[in-house]
C-alpha cells in the first residue's frame, strides 16, 4: 500500500463520480416531475365553446364556461363605451401594454366586436371570479364608481372592459380569451373562422 | 414471561430505550401548564392519523366523487359523522395546541442555545402542518375547498417568469380538477404524514439530547447529584407522564365539546360554503381561510401588490425559523428579561390575534389600515429583537429551580 495517497487525484475522482451521479439523479427525477403536468386527457378538454349572443340585452352580462373557467360576455351601451376615456386616469394600464393583448387597437371593447366584451372571468390577482356591477353609483369600495367589475376576494377593481384600477392587488387587466364572432354566434377558444 | 422478555431484550434495545427516554430521562421538576402542549400535540397527531385512516375507507378522490363521498361518510357510514368531525375538529385543535406550544417557546426562550435545532425541527413541523391543513381542506371539493385552493395556488403565479406554468403544474390541469384532488390526496395521506412523523421523531430526539427547558430559563445541569443526575429533575416516567394525563383529560373534554356540539366551530373550523359542491364559475361572496391561517391571510391582503403580498406572507413564516439567532438576551425566560421584551411580546401577541380576526372578515379601508399596522408590529417584534434584547436591563434568574 502506498503511504501517501495522492489527495488531489482522489478529489478529482470523487467530484467526477459525484457529477455523473448528479446527472443520473436529474434524469431519474424528470419523470416524477413531468408526471405532474396536465395529462393528455386534461389537455383535450379545452375545446372551443359556441354561444348565442342575440338575446343579451344592452348592459347585460352572460357567463360562459370555457375550460371550466368563467368567461364574461358583456354587451355595452354606446354611452358606456363613449365614456370609457373618462375613467382612464384611474386605471393602471389603460392600453394593456403590460400583457399580451390579442386584439389590440381594434375596438374599445378589447374584443373583435364593437359592442361586446369577451373577458376571462378570472381575477389576475388570485383567481377569484370578479362580480359585474354596471351601476353608476357610489359603492362601498369606490365613492365614484362608474360601473365595472369588483372582486369580492381582495377588492380588486376593473372597468367595464376589464381594465384594472390603480392601487388594487390585481397586477394586470383581465385577459381576453381567443374568440370569434359570426353573426349571432360567438365562439370562445378559437381565433380562426 | 421473563424468558420471552429476555429473548426480545437481547435482540432489541427495549429496556435500554425505556430507561434512557422514560424512566431515567431527567426533566425539570417544576414547570407550569405551558409545558403541556407538546404532549397534547402528540395526542392530536395520533387522533388525526387514526381518524384520517378511517376517513379513507369511505372517501373517493375524484372530481365527481369527492363531494358525494364526504356526504356519504357523513350520512350513510355508521359513526362516519363522528370520524369526520373528529378529523376536522382535530385539525383546529392541532393548530391551537401548536400555537400555544410555540408561544411557550417564545415566552421562556425554549429556542435558545442549545435548543436551536429543537426549535427548527418544530418550525418545520408547523410548516408541514400548514400544508397538510390546506391539502386536507381541498379534498371535500366544496365551494371553499375550490376557491381557497384557487387563491392559494394562484399565489405561486406571483413568482416572476415561471409563475403561470408552475400553477398549471401544481394543478395538473387548467382548473382545480380531479387531477388536482388525487395528487393532493396522495400528498395529504402519505407523503406529508411521513415527513411529519419523521420530523416529530427528530424534534424529540433533539429534545432528549439537550433536555427540556423550564419557565425560569435556567440550566438544571449545573447542579448535579453524586450520580450525575440534575438535582432539580424528576424522571420523565412516571412523574411527568401521569401528570400529563390530567392535562390530556381536560383537553379531551374540550375536544369532545367542540366535536359533538360545535363541529363547525361557528364557521371557523368548517365554513358554510363548503357544504355546497365546488362550482368553478361562481366565487362565494366572501372568501376567508380557516382561523389558523387567517393572520397570514391578513398580511397578504394588507399589501396592495401580488408579488409583495406573497413575499410578506412567506417572510412572516420564514422569520420564525431564525428566532434563535435574533434573541441576544443573556437570560432565556421572559420572567427575567427587561421591560422592552415584555412590551414587545405583548404587542406581538395582540397584533397576531388582531390579524387573525381581520383575516376572517371582509376588507374595508379601516381594516386594511389595521392589518398594515399589525403586520408592521409583527415584523418589528422579530427584526428589532436583536436590538431590544441586547440593550435592555435584565434581572438575575435564580440558581436553582
Amino acid at each position: 500500500m502506498e503511504q501517501n495517497p495522492d489527495k488531489t487525484r482522489r478529489k478529482v475522482l470523487i467530484s467526477m463520480t459525484a457529477s455523473v451521479g448528479a446527472v443520473g439523479a436529474a434524469f431519474a427525477v424528470t419523470p416524477f416531475i413531468a408526471s405532474w403536468n396536465p395529462s393528455a386527457k386534461a389537455k383535450a378538454m379545452g375545446a372551443p365553446v359556441k354561444v348565442d349572443i342575440s338575446r343579451i340585452e344592452v348592459g347585460q352580462i352572460i357567463q360562459v364556461a370555457w375550460r371550466k373557467q368563467p368567461v364574461f360576455v358583456v354587451r355595452h351601451s354606446k354611452n358606456a363605451l363613449e365614456s370609457l376615456g373618462k375613467i382612464e386616469n384611474k386605471l393602471a394600464d389603460p392600453n394593456s401594454v403590460s400583457i399580451e393583448e390579442p386584439y389590440r387597437d381594434l375596438h374599445p371593447t378589447r374584443s373583435k366586436s364593437n359592442e361586446y366584451s369577451v373577458l376571462a372571468g378570472v381575477c389576475t390577482h388570485l383567481g377569484c371570479a370578479p362580480k359585474y356591477h354596471p351601476e353608476v353609483e357610489p359603492k362601498p369600495w369606490d365613492a365614484t364608481w362608474l360601473g365595472g367589475f369588483f372582486c369580492p376576494c381582495h377588492g380588486s377593481m376593473f372597468d367595464i372592459v376589464g381594465r384594472v384600477f390603480k392601487g388594487v392587488p390585481a397586477p394586470t387587466n383581465l385577459k381576453v380569451p381567443p374568440h370569434n364572432f359570426q353573426g349571432n354566434t360567438l365562439t370562445i377558444g378559437e381565433d380562426k373562422t | 414471561m421473563d424468558t420471552i422478555y429476555k429473548w426480545f431484550n437481547e435482540r432489541l434495545p427495549i429496556s435500554n430505550t425505556f430507561e434512557r427516554h422514560l424512566s431515567k430521562h431527567p426533566v425539570p421538576k417544576k414547570v407550569n401548564f405551558w409545558y403541556l402542549f407538546g404532549a397534547l400535540a402528540s395526542v392530536v397527531l395520533i387522533v388525526q392519523i387514526l381518524s384520517g385512516i378511517w376517513l379513507m375507507f369511505g372517501y373517493e378522490n375524484s372530481e365527481e366523487g369527492a363531494f358525494a363521498s364526504v356526504e356519504y361518510i357523513m350520512r350513510d357510514i355508521d359513526y362516519g359523522w363522528l370520524i369526520r368531525y373528529m378529523h376536522t375538529t382535530g385539525a383546529s385543535m392541532f393548530f391551537a395546541v401548536v400555537y400555544l406550544h410555540m408561544f411557550r417557546g417564545l415566552l421562556y426562550g425554549s429556542y435558545k442555545k442549545p435548543r436551536e435545532l429543537v426549535w427548527i425541527f418544530g418550525m418545520s413541523i408547523y410548516l408541514i402542518m400548514m400544508a397538510e391543513g390546506f391539502l386536507g381542506y381541498v379534498l371535500p371539493y366544496g365551494q371553499m375547498s375550490y376557491w381557497g385552493a384557487q387563491v392559494i395556488i394562484s399565489l405561486f403565479g406571483a413568482i416572476p417568469y415561471i409563475g403561470e406554468s408552475l400553477e398549471i403544474w401544481i394543478r395538473g390541469d387548467y382548473y382545480i380538477s380531479g387531477s388536482t384532488i388525487s395528487r393532493f390526496f396522495a400528498l395529504h395521506v402519505v407523503a406529508l404524514p411521513l415527513m411529519l412523523i419523521a420530523l416529530v421523531f427528530m424534534h424529540l430526539v433533539a429534545l432528549h439530547e439537550v433536555g427540556a427547558g423550564n419557565p425560569e430559563g435556567i440550566d438544571i445541569e449545573k447542579h448535579l447529584d453524586d450520580d450525575g443526575i440534575p438535582l432539580d429533575s424528576v424522571p420523565f416516567f412516571p412523574y411527568k407522564v401521569l401528570n400529563a394525563l390530567v392535562g390530556i383529560g381536560v383537553f379531551g373534554t374540550v375536544f369532545a365539546i367542540f366535536m359533538f356540539f360545535f363541529p363547525e366551530g361557528g364557521g371557523y373550523f368548517i365554513e358554510a360554503p363548503n357544504f355546497e359542491e365546488a362550482n368553478p364559475l361562481s366565487t362565494p361572496e366572501h372568501i376567508a381561510p380557516v382561523w389558523y391561517y387567517s393572520p397570514y391571510y391578513s398580511m397578504l391582503r394588507a399589501v396592495p401588490d401580488k408579488l409583495g403580498g406573497f413575499v410578506v406572507m412567506a417572510a412572516a413564516v420564514a422569520i420564525l425559523f431564525v428566532v434563535p439567532w435574533l434573541d441576544r438576551s443573556k437570560v432565556n425566560s421572559i420572567r427575567y428579561k427587561g421591560i422592552w421584551s415584555k412590551i414587545a411580546i405583548l404587542l406581538f401577541a395582540v397584533s397576531f390575534i388582531t390579524l387573525g380576526y381581520l383575516g376572517t372578515v371582509p376588507v374595508t379601508e379601516i381594516r386594511t389600515l389595521m392589518s398594515i399596522i399589525c403586520t408592521v408590529i409583527y415584523f418589528s417584534f422579530f427584526l428589532l429583537m436583536p436590538i431590544y434584547t441586547s440593550f435592555e436591563k435584565t434581572s438575575v434568574p435564580p440558581e436553582r429551580l
